[in-house]
């Protein structure tokens, strides 16, 4: 079970993109054991998914353009929401940084030639597969896509005549291949850091990643026994969640929110300790408190787990529940501020130098504190009372987990690229799409918490005429916010083909995946390294040569 | 592998980290039973008489029996591990046939009792259980999906078992390398373990 299986020949300076292993072709890809195939695996089948759900999301902005039905029905537009929530959350935000960077970089960055169990990797990456294949025919099978939001809320999901437990059964296999990825990466970090690579010069990356980790094996199996009991009730009819049987639905909201708050930790933890790692590379500087920052993360891990209950103020759990459930609230925004506070000392008085990744980082600052104080605002019961269930929660958790982990995943994409694929997009060119983005993504959400605010109930497909102006200025946004990723994905795809040949450490990163060839050989290493400085440690980088 | 082939890596085979994952999933494993421990819990609180009468219709003959059986299944497979350490291969090989064997008779007892109860019209949804209080419903919906998830358990630890034998007919089991035997050990434990709370939560506490 051990990293070191392969007995193949040692080929150290073949980059891993020509070695194809005992399998060739597309057997090559999807039987390997190289971490760094298999993170390129999932960045295929995310990025493709990320536009399934940018493209529902279109649609119904579209429908929202003016009140009435506009271009579809009101059913349509039920089903449109609930496959864009179940898209975006479990098969794009959950894994994205996990899967793509974390099995790509985390075996680099610590020093190791592969991820602990690479064949439980590979099946990690099948069960994803799998899960989304299950996902897929339940939106054309049965009695229609699933109608229930991605929340699959009882006695409604039991009722409902849509094919929930198909699209539910492949919620529980995706949470399979989640926890199988977090074990590999916690015994990764634990086994296989180089001589030297001792906890407090571990990346902040790497912080990020094993916090995360921990969250997903402790918090998964909550939502996977829940997933389950879903489907015995629709199948045998055993009424745990339904009332007529003396099932409680309030406890599935528990059920549920044990994991699903959980999982938004594991969504932006990833996307944090990029931002921790970029930052220093920019500001050419240490970074401020890496200890704070990383406990702040291990801390926003276990606090995080015990606030689900603010998901439920208005669900008629008791005052007592309320009040704690909102003091925990309160707790996990100082651990998340510590960060913020910590990347901005970064930044102060560094020789700054301005690059996509850095614009994409101070984007993610930007937004990931409009996200998190709005998120205060709905965490104190007096407000939510009037915010909850308004359009208001959609825009604040867009703008933390889109303008947050997602522009902390486009950091990522700017940052690595070069390494992962030794050639260079157009620098400015990305700018470019980082300043449409921005623009449009804040016209789109900030409309949506004015909104909110005024009182829009979200989930609906029509509107009072009150509304218009803020619909039709969102619906607006969102064509800037597409035309933006248009643009940035457009770019990254001609640098793939047709970009400069990258130099091997083009930011001058002092952490150790900038220290080996672009793209990195098979091995990773020729020879084991010997760690003797931090990761953000670039005067020792520079005197080195 | 050979001696030589091993000089080329650093980190060959790394036996703790294969436990260390195997401890991992057996916590998420707990997590997965926890839920439903979290379920019970709270019926039982909001229920108490109707899972007190529930209860009581158990056969706590053949749930005993099962307990036995399951424990004694546990410490044959320890034996098991420590015949191979000290490398006694037949010994350990008979002792996880054991293992292997006291796990089916379980399932055997388990499918009895079961099909006892779904003659006597007790099962999710059947007419005779929706008649009954709700408190009532819930006990044996939650009896039904705990001891069936937790008998799928001792299913795949067969099945697990019946690739250990596999694995030491091929002799990739022996005296230098019986981790995976550990590891699927640590996972019979785990399914005893489970055992262990439901069986008082099930059929003792009335």
């Amino acid at each position: 079970m051990a990293s070191a299986e392969r007995t193949e020949g040692v080929r150290p300076r073949i980059s891993f993109y020509k070695d194809h292993g005992q399998y060739h072709g597309i057997l090559s890809w999807i039987l390997t054991k190289d971490h760094k195939r298999i993170g390129l695996l999932y960045l295929i089948f995310v990025i493709a998914f990320f536009f399934s759900g940018v493209v529902l999301g279109f649609f119904m902005r579209l429908e929202m353009v003016a009140p009435g039905g506009t271009i579809m029905g009101p059913q349509t537009y039920n089903s449109l929401f609930t496959l864009h929530g179940i898209i975006m959350i479990f098969l794009v935000v959950i894994p994205a940084i996990p899967t793509i960077f974390g099995n790509f970089f985390l075996p680099i960055q610590i020093g190791a030639r592969d991820v602990a169990f690479p064949k439980i990797n590979l099946l990690s990456w099948w069960l994803y597969v799998s899960g989304a294949i299950v996902v897929f025919f339940s939106v054309f099978t049965g009695q229609g896509p699933p109608d229930t939001g991605w929340t699959f809320y009882a006695p409604y999901s039991l009722r409902t005549t849509v094919n929930v437990p198909l699209a539910v059964f492949g919620v529980f296999i995706l949470g399979m291949s989640s926890i199988l990825t977090g074990i590999n990466l916690v015994t990764t970090t634990h086994r296989l850091r180089a001589p030297g690579m001792t906890w407090k010069r571990l990346p902040l990356f790497v912080w990020g990643i094993y916090s995360t980790s921990w969250v997903q094996i402790l918090a998964t199996p909550v939502i996977g026994i829940t997933m389950v009991l879903i489907i015995l009730d629709r199948f045998f009819g055993v009424g745990i969640f339904d009332p007529a049987k003396g099932g409680d639905p309030i406890l599935y909201q528990h059920m549920f929110w044990i994991y699903s708050h959980p999982a938004t930790y594991i969504m932006i933890l990833p996307a944090m300790g990029i931002v921790s790692d970029v930052v220093p590379v920019f500001a050419r500087k240490k970074i401020f408190g890496y200890t704070a920052i990383a406990l702040s993360g291990m801390a926003i891990a276990a606090v995080g787990s015990l606030v689900w209950g603010h998901h439920m103020f208005v669900s008629g759990q008791s005052d007592f529940a309320d009040i704690l459930f909102s003091l925990l609230t309160f707790l996990v925004a100082v651990p998340s501020a510590i960060k913020v506070f910590n990347w901005v000392a970064t930044l102060h008085k560094g020789s700054i130098v301005i690059e996509p990744p850095l614009l994409f980082c101070l984007a993610f600052i930007f937004l990931f504190s409009i996200g998190g104080l709005t998120g205060l605002l709905q965490g104190a019961l007096a407000p939510n009372l009037h915010l909850h269930d308004t359009y208001w929660i959609p825009g604040h958790f867009h703008y933390i987990i889109f303008g947050g982990m997602g522009f902390g995943l486009f950091a990522a994409f700017h940052y690595w690229f070069p390494k992962m694929f030794g050639r260079m997009y157009r620098r400015k060119i990305a700018i470019w799409a980082w300043v449409v983005m921005l623009i449009g993504f804040n016209i789109f959400y900030f409309s949506m918490l004015l909104l909110g605010w005024e009182g829009m109930p979200r989930r609906y497909f029509d509107y009072l005429p009150q509304f218009r102006t803020l619909h039709l200025t969102a619906t607006f946004g969102s064509w800037i916010l597409i035309a933006g990723l248009i643009i940035m994905f457009s770019n990254l795809f001609h640098g793939l083909f047709k970009g400069e040949k990258a130099e091997d450490n083009p930011w001058k990163g002092a952490t150790l995946e900038w220290q080996i060839p672009s793209p990195p050989p098979t091995e990773n290493f020729e020879k084991i390294p010997i760690i003797q400085h931090g990761p953000h440690d670039f005067k020792e980088l520079e005197k080195n040569g | 592998m050979d001696e030589a082939k091993e000089s080329v890596f650093e980190e060959t085979k790394d036996d703790t980290g294969a436990k260390l994952g195997m401890w991992l999933f057996i916590l998420s494993e707990l997590i997965l039973f926890g839920g439903m421990f979290i379920l019970y819990a709270t019926y039982r609180y909001k229920n108490p008489a109707d899972f007190h009468h529930a209860s009581k219709e158990l056969d706590v003959i053949l749930g005993t029996l099962n307990t036995i059986i399951l424990l004694t299944s546990s410490l044959c497979i320890a034996a098991s591990i420590s015949a191979v350490r000290k490398g006694e291969r037949k010994l350990s090989m008979y002792l996880l046939m054991a293992t292997m064997a006291l796990g089916l008779v379980f399932l055997v007892n388990k499918g009895f009792e079961w099909t006892t109860k779904i003659e006597h019209g007790i099962y999710p949804n059947s007419p005779a259980l929706l008649a009954r209080p709700k408190g009532e419903i819930l006990f044996f919906g939650l009896y039904y999906i705990m001891t069936g998830l937790h008998g799928l358990h001792v299913l795949v630890g067969v099945c697990v078992f019946s690739v250990m034998l596999v694995l030491f007919v091929k002799d990739k089991l022996n005296q230098r390398r019986f981790i995976p035997l550990e590891n699927s050990g640590l996972y019979w434990h785990l399914v005893d373990i489970i055992w262990i709370f439901l069986y008082p939560l099930f059929y003792l506490i009335t």
